[in-house]
């Protein structure tokens, strides 16, 4: 086969597709050349595949919110189980599916182009997308952002690797500024009609705000409590598990820590990342908390409902861990961990005009790593130097 | 006074094949021939004194260096010259040289070495000056340079490496002769380096020089970790790296006037039948060193005249290359077809991943082959050189500094610290499959050659 995707080979328009599938269905033969003989086991195939991995406990939850949201929506009650995961699959099916399809289209495009080997990058985007993004966001308008920050992204800068900020959070920024009306609101967050015969209409007067809609919008000096799509007031438990309103994915805090234990158990992600968003997250919601005032109503959030709530957990643990957007160095990952906590609170809670910070936080603190990178590096330069001055 | 140095970060890689027995009663292999390779003496132009069908003796002199003539390279055995091998572009490959059995051997006069310059002079002419590394740049040591200091790696701890505490013990006298002769040349400090708690034989004090006892993880025993650890090598300074094995050669001759060329070498790998040490001469050839001790198997296998992080791959027809002393053969793995290996849970897979069971086997012992296992991609991960660098140096940014050929950074990174070798085992680790070492020696090249 191979000779036909070689250089005047009759397929060699296609020689990176197939490399790309070939290095995915057999470990390449290469050996190594030059310095060591032997190389760790793992590689970035692997790596990725374990991140996608670990984003499969929020699919599956996302698939059953979306169902469940949906039949309460619609005025049914609980509907059958599997008849809602079946509901919600068909619904981020299609999303899926065109997430990828543009995606890793044009980074096969581009890899043939560069002469180059396809990279994995994208096969964390583009399950990225769908869960972040608003069930009903039109596919369309999906196809269009994935398309605009995979070139302009990534592949302007050259690749997986050298990107400067996530991939799929400026998919999702991209949206949130071009459309917005379509990505905020009360509207996007449930799935509004049958698919395929399955599940009923939600009437057009229907309105499922997000529990961080609610409480933005809030009058009063104190907190109200956060109600469901049937009205009813949710639990904390709710919002642990991710019964509420919400992006796809990002609701359950209980999936998104099963997904931290395989990101952390592996080693793929940085504990010191996801301990300090964290932290920072809870020490902002505490300040926020203490001075609550009625100008801001989130501020009326515990410290718990603000960790729990929109996407801070799904950000801290899967967006802000990339290891290519992240800080880099071991003192620069606490620092950025911890101010990315903070300004997400802080965007949160005292910006009424968006009601999350979590996606702006990263890709803030994403433009900042390289500086507190830079700083990092810079400590490191000035001890040598003193010390070599020292010695002369 | 001794210093002891406790190194947390590295990795000991758990491969099989270690040699076994006792270096003190290794078998004897004489060579069928013996090389001298130019490029195991980086920083040398050598040209060759000799042409083919000429005789010498251990320790005439074989090549020479251009720009510092009295820097020359000696026959470790007496015999015929049975190649000057050239490759392309006439570059100078191997002197071959055919030991005719006979003790033929140059005596270097022992008298009168009382200060620097009769000191240098007795080395360079002996041949063993070319064995000394200097940093920066980790070439052969700069005749004009004076070291801060000198560092001696009396103990290795690469993967599958010799036991150095046994070889040298019983090389107490030539040791500190060593010692003695060297501390001639500097006004510093020699530190000698040697395996903390030891449990077969231990290297005795050096009066005369610091003794560092170290525990820890390869790299800990590569001799830039050790002065990394203790006097890093500053912008301007230059240091002397050396193996102790060299050390007790200098010994040798500062006693006896001759070269001390044997060398045990241990043969080891997952391919070999019975890992164990041998005894010969430097340069052997690997047909003389292998002959009937490997595994008769229909896949490929790797030779390689080192260890398998920093040493050469070389075929039958190859030989030991300075400074090792060790023979490892492992599986080539050009030949295995794999469905789907980024996907293995096979506990046979050696890796640093908690995503592969043979992580928590802690006392198997792998048989890893010469893949990359992965395709080249751009540095993704973070953290992952640090873990097993033990050196106070920003590894990712001192390669990228390298990469775009940026000197300034180049320099307050600390390149002058480092050595390819240094790097190895961040090449082993490397998720994105960067070729490290090659490109850390590519580095020191070009910054050489901008600044000499």
């Amino acid at each position: 086969m191979r000779p036909y995707f070689e250089d005047g080979g009759r397929l060699h328009a296609f020689r990176s597709v197939y490399d790309g599938f070939d290095t995915f269905l057999f470990t390449p033969e290469t050996t190594s050349h030059s310095g060591t003989h032997i190389h760790d086991a793992m590689d970035s195939k692997r790596t990725m595949i374990i991140v996608v991995l670990a984003l499969v406990p929020c699919l599956l939850f996302g698939m059953y919110n979306t169902g469940y949201q949906h039949w309460l929506a619609a005025g049914q009650g609980v509907g059958p189980f599997w008849t809602m995961l079946l509901y919600g699959f068909l619904a981020v099916l299609p999303k899926l599916v065109v997430a990828y399809v543009v995606g890793l289209g044009i980074e096969f495009v581009v890899a043939q182009w560069r002469g180059e080997e396809i990279q994995e990058g994208f096969l964390v985007s583009g399950i990225l997308i769908p869960l972040i993004c608003p069930i009903e966001t039109p596919l369309w308008m999906i196809a269009v952002a994935t398309a605009f920050s995979v070139i302009f992204v990534k592949e302007v800068f050259g690749g997986t690797g050298y990107n400067i900020f996530n991939v799929a959070l400026v998919t999702r920024a991209f949206l949130f500024f071009a459309y917005p009306a379509s990505m905020s609101g009360d509207k996007p967050f449930i799935a509004r009609d049958s698919i395929l015969g399955i599940g009923g209409d939600v009437p057009d007067t229907f309105t499922g705000a997000t529990p961080l809609g609610q409480v933005a919008t809030m009058a009063g000096d104190a907190m109200h409590p956060i109600t469901g799509v049937t009205g009813a007031e949710v639990s904390q438990w709710d919002m642990f598990l991710g019964l509420i309103p919400g992006s796809f994915g990002e609701t359950s805090t209980l999936c998104i820590l099963i997904g931290a234990a395989i990101l952390l158990f592996t080693g793929i992600a940085s504990w010191r990342i996801i301990l300090s968003v964290f932290a920072g997250g809870a020490f902002m919601a505490w300040i926020a908390n203490m001075t609550a005032t009625p100008t801001y109503p989130v501020s009326f959030l515990s410290v718990g409902d603000q960790l729990c709530l929109g996407g801070f957990a799904f950000a801290a643990v899967f967006m802000a861990t990339d290891p290519v957007t992240a800080a880099r160095t071991t003192a620069g990952k606490y620092i950025y961990g911890f101010l990315l906590g903070v300004i997400a609170i802080i965007i949160r809670t005292y910006n009424n005009g968006y009601p999350e910070g979590a996606m702006l936080a990263v890709l803030l603190m994403n433009a900042l790593a390289p500086l507190i990178d830079y700083c990092v590096v810079q400590c490191n330069i000035n001890r040598r130097a003193r010390r070599a001055r020292l010695n002369s | 006074m001794n210093i002891t140095l406790n190194l947390k970060k590295g990795l000991d890689l758990h491969i099989a094949g270690a040699a076994t027995g006792s270096p003190a009663t290794a078998e004897t292999v004489k060579p069928r021939l013996v090389a001298l390779t130019p490029d195991d003496f980086p920083g040398l132009t050598l040209k060759p004194l000799v042409k083919e069908g000429d005789t010498v003796a251990q320790g005439t002199a074989v090549l020479q260096d251009k720009h510092h003539p009295e820097v020359c390279i000696t026959s470790p055995v007496a015999g015929t010259v049975k190649a000057v091998e050239r490759g392309e572009r006439r570059k100078l490959e191997r002197i071959v040289i055919e030991p005719d059995g006979s003790n033929n051997a140059v005596t270097f006069d022992v008298k009168n070495i009382d200060n620097e310059d009769s000191a240098r002079k007795f080395l360079q002419s002996s041949g063993l000056w070319s064995m000394i590394r200097q940093r920066p740049y980790n070439i052969v040591a700069n005749p004009e340079s004076t070291p801060r200091d000198i560092f001696v790696n009396a103990l290795d701890t690469a993967p599958l490496a010799p036991d150095m505490d046994a070889i040298l013990a019983s090389q107490a006298k030539e040791l500190a002769a060593g010692a003695a002769l060297l501390a001639k040349l500097t006004r510093g400090t020699i530190y000698i380096g040697r395996r903390q708690g030891s449990k077969i034989a231990k290297i005795a004090d050096i009066a005369g020089a610091t003794m560092v006892d170290i525990k820890g993880p390869h790299p800990a025993g590569n001799a830039g970790i050790i002065a990394s650890n203790i006097k890093p090598v500053n912008k301007g300074e230059t240091i002397w790296t050396l193996d102790g094995i060299t050390l007790a050669r200098i010994g040798h001759l500062a006693l006896n006037g001759t070269l001390d060329t044997d060398c045990i070498v241990a043969v080891t790998g997952s391919e070999v039948k019975e890992p164990t040490y041998i005894k010969t001469i430097t340069g052997c050839d690997i047909e003389s060193i292998v002959e009937g001790r490997l595994i008769k198997t229909t896949h490929h296998e790797r030779i390689i005249s080192g260890n398998v992080l920093t040493g050469f791959a070389v075929k039958n027809d190859g030989f030991l290359r300075f400074p090792y002393t060790q023979v490892t053969v492992i599986p080539e793995g050009d030949d295995v077809v794999e469905f789907m290996g980024w996907a293995s849970l096979s506990p046979k897979k050696m890796s640093t991943s908690r995503s592969f069971p043979g992580h928590f086997l802690l006392k198997k012992l792998f048989r890893p082959d010469a893949r990359l296992l992965g395709g080249r991609r751009a540095m993704i991960m973070s953290g992952q050189y640090d873990s097993v660098v033990p050196m106070d140096i920003m590894t990712e940014y001192l390669i990228k500094a390298i990469l775009s050929k940026n000197i300034e950074n180049m320099e307050a990174l600390g390149i002058y610290e480092v050595a390819p070798e240094d790097f190895a085992l961040a090449e082993y680790v490397c998720t994105s499959k960067m070729p490290l070492q090659t490109i850390v020696a590519q580095g020191l090249e070009y910054l050489r050659k901008e600044l000499e």
